[in-house]
């Protein structure tokens, strides 16, 4: 290896902000105030799953200091649109629902009041006409035949190319897996789990006299929440200004357009500035959570510790709706074999709908889960047939040059080397024979550091 | 009953990008009339410190001091498309794109400093704001000098426009071929923890780890992803869920009260080595370091537990509860 010596680059400079975010000096949206701004307060659905048969915001409205109540009816477009923009289909998912709920927290109407404490009283005052159905929570029963449909399209999967499920396909699976010396099965699952940024959802919008919306917002993605906004309320993009930029945690958890369409309408409807910010146990019970994942691993493995097959089965919670889910299930997919070369492998990743709030992106979106199933189970692999946790991943090492599962030749791999580097760290003195592999020692084309 | 020491290891790849590609960034540059940059984004730095770091980019791709680089990131007036700040992609795909932005604007600078001083624009050398003649560093002025010039005396401007583009590439229903990364990022972390078989709780003392990253733009930033990845990591394995009995509802988490997340007195000894093997694709070689870092403790914390007690517990996250169970299910086992 060995780099070349730059200038500035490679040099650990102080970063710029790093005063700001820690004495409390910088700017973040919930920072931003204008004169007249009122406040939005969400109505959601109490329960899990149900037909809408009313809503009744008439004593909110009445209530002094509120200013607008928003429902469906004031969403021009009233669907989420996220992932349109990237060629994912059908919309499945309502601004506001006004037919039917799907998960406990769903909103259906916004207050919006002089006070942030006049909106939420003013919501608590909302009388909902919901008639309850049985939730789906599980996903190996939400893809059961006994299972309630609970999307449109007809089952509870997202459909792939006309397939409830993502494949992999790689030389022949079931052949390997008969020639094998040991047959290895595990079980991983994850449970949802909370991004947890300091910063929870906030987004402020002010109405300019020109016509123009200023909106500032605390998205990961400026333009992608703005195109997706201008979408919503069937306007162009040019009547939004998108201000953000500085973000106080994100980890996934900040690219599904949330809070800005709806602040977006509130302002223009009331004509004067209007603000939204989520409280903690909104940001819990309400934002996208990383999904519960569960997956089996069904491994052929010779007495040499050569993994020969590999079969997984990925059930990927959803939640209620797309969010990003249908995009994190293929890169889970692509990941699932993990980084090593088996020449048999076989995948079925399914993205399968809950009645439970919307998982989403988060940090290592469907990689993280797929890691860690792969990593157990090597270590499953190598307690099984008695060989060293090491030498079981260094002998199955993805080399550059390789073929992987999903067809790309490797080209940038290193894991060995950075087996190599922590087994050093911790002074644990590898065999000579894995000591002298290297990324680059299968002998085919690609690599750069040879 | 006892403490019982365990160490595990787990190996991880990430990828670089938007799986399939398709998701582009652009840059501009311009040149104020005393030689400062503003690098105008889109962007948005979630806490990582992508400003600074795309001050050091641009700073070395123009040739001039850092302090003279103002990063402006976040207005759709003033910025071109950014595709956003996930799946590790704003240092590779920000930076590429200043550079190239940073091209253009240092050879506008370039032609006009040759015109001033007389000489062949590719005769000049442009370091840390000096500007000379190659072989003869007399002949000399600077980015200040030049910058004027450009303004007032010659009217040109000094600019630069930059994009990044993986393409969008397809995925083969039939088989799942396809093209998922820019690049693959690599990390192996050995943990070490302690179990009590009376309480089932797991005390991670200390997290070992090696990353290759391609090439660090700023080292102390990549430790500050390397160790606050290995606390969420580990807060992963052992601590959060928002549904403590997935996939029922019950117990659904709505504050810190419940949502158990570390504090200072959780972190345990967090060591870590990084190897630079520069990608073909990155600005100076990049490979993104931002999510992986979170990946690999999870998997070595589960091995570490296994080794310790004999148990397989591999449903996240790891709590006290599903430790004793399992170790009594074993106990049920042998007896």
């Amino acid at each position: 290896m060995g780099v070349k010596q730059l200038g500035i680059v490679g040099q650990s400079v102080k970063r710029r902000d790093g005063i700001g975010h820690v004495t409390g000096q910088t700017q973040y949206v919930d920072d931003v105030f204008y004169t007249g701004m009122l406040w939005l307060k969400m109505v959601r659905s109490p329960i899990s799953r149900g037909i809408i048969h009313g809503i009744d915001a008439s004593k909110a409205e009445a209530f002094p200091g509120v200013v607008a109540v928003v429902t469906a009816k004031d969403v021009p477009n009233n669907w989420y649109t996220i992932l349109c923009l990237i060629g994912v289909e059908p919309n499945d998912e309502p601004v506001l629902a006004h037919e039917e709920v799907m998960y406990m927290g769903e909103p259906i109407c916004a207050i919006v009041a002089e006070t942030e404490a006049i909106a939420a009283e003013a919501a608590a005052l909302v009388k909902l006409d919901i008639e309850e159905l049985p939730p789906v929570l599980d996903m190996e029963f939400a893809i059961s035949p006994d299972a309630p449909v609970i999307k449109k399209w007809g089952n509870n999967t997202f459909m792939y190319d006309g397939y409830n499920h993502r494949k992999l396909r790689f030389g022949d699976f079931e052949k390997a897996i008969q020639q094998a010396d040991h047959v290895i099965e595990g079980d991983y699952s994850l449970s949802p789990i909370e991004h947890a940024p300091i910063e929870t959802h906030c987004c402020v919008v002010k109405p300019e006299p020109d016509g123009r919306l200023t909106v500032h917002s605390n998205t990961q993605a400026l333009y992608f929440t703005m195109d997706n906004t201008a979408i919503i309320l069937q306007v162009p993009s040019q009547r939004l200004h998108m201000i953000g930029g500085t973000v106080g945690g994100g980890f996934g958890g900040k690219v599904d357009v949330i809070t800005e369409p709806i602040t977006c309408i509130a302002a223009m409807k009331t004509g004067r500035p209007v603000k939204w910010r989520w409280t903690r146990e909104e940001e819990m019970r309400k934002s996208s959570t990383r999904a519960g994942v569960k997956m089996h691993y069904t491994d052929g493995v010779m007495n040499d510790g050569r993994i020969i097959a590999r079969k997984v089965r990925s059930l990927e919670d959803a939640g209620a709706y797309h969010r990003h889910s249908p995009y994190g299930v293929q890169k889970h997919m692509a990941n699932l074999p993990g980084p090593y070369t088996i020449p048999n492998v076989w995948v079925d990743a399914y993205c399968v709908y809950t009645n439970r709030q919307p998982s989403s992106a988060m940090r290592g979106f469907g990689v993280t889960e797929a890691t860690f199933a792969v990593e157990c189970q090597m270590e499953r692999i190598a307690r099984t047939i008695g060989m060293d946790s090491w030498e079981i991943r260094l002998i199955n090492a993805y080399r550059n040059g390789q073929m992987r599962p999903v067809r790309k030749v490797v080209e940038d791999a290193t894991l060995i080397e950075t087996i190599q580097a922590a087994a050093e760290l911790i002074g644990y003195e590898l065999p000579a024979h894995l000591k002298a592999m290297s990324s680059d020692d299968y002998g085919g084309k690609g690599g750069h550091h040879g | 009953m006892a403490k019982h020491y365990g160490r595990g290891i787990a190996a991880v790849n990430y990828p670089t990008g938007m799986n399939l590609g398709g998701d582009p960034t652009q840059a501009l540059i311009f040149c104020q009339p005393t030689g400062g940059f503003s690098v105008k984004l889109a962007s948005t730095d979630l806490g990582q410190g992508l400003k600074t770091v795309i001050a050091q980019i641009a700073a070395e791709a123009l040739g001039v001091p850092f302090d003279s680089v103002i990063v402006d990131t976040g207005d759709t007036d003033s910025a071109p498309h950014c595709m956003g700040t996930f799946a590790s992609r704003a240092t590779h795909r920000v930076g590429n794109a200043v550079i190239m932005a940073a091209n253009e604007a240092r050879k506008a600078l370039l032609d006009v400093a040759a015109e001033e001083m007389e000489a062949a624009p590719e005769d000049l050398v442009l370091e840390n704001g000096e500007i000379y003649v190659k072989g003869a560093p007399e002949r000399k002025t600077n980015v200040f000098n030049v910058a004027l010039a450009a303004h007032f005396k010659h009217g040109k401007t000094i600019s630069g426009r930059g994009i990044y583009l993986k393409q969008k590439s397809g995925l083969d229903p039939e088989t799942g071929a396809c093209d998922p990364d820019s690049t693959e990022a690599h990390a192996t972390t050995v943990a070490e923890v302690e179990v009590d078989d009376e309480t089932g709780e797991v005390k991670v003392l200390r997290l070992a780890s090696a990353y290759e990253v391609g090439r660090q733009i700023n080292p102390e930033m990549v430790k500050g992803q390397i160790v606050s990845g290995a606390v969420m990591g580990m807060s992963h394995a052992l601590m959060e869920t928002v549904f403590p009995y997935y996939p029922a509802l019950d117990h659904h988490t709505y504050s810190f009260g419940e949502y158990i997340i570390p504090t200072a007195l959780d972190i345990p000894e967090i060591e870590s080595v990084v190897l630079e093997y520069p990608s073909s694709n990155g600005p100076y070689g990049v490979k993104g370091v931002g999510e992986m870092t979170a990946n690999s403790p999870i998997p070595a914390i589960v091995n570490a537990i296994y080794d310790a007690v004999g148990v397989w517990v591999t449903d996240l996250p790891v709590t006290p509860e599903k430790v004793l169970r399992a170790l009594e299910e074993r106990s049920l086992e042998t007896h």
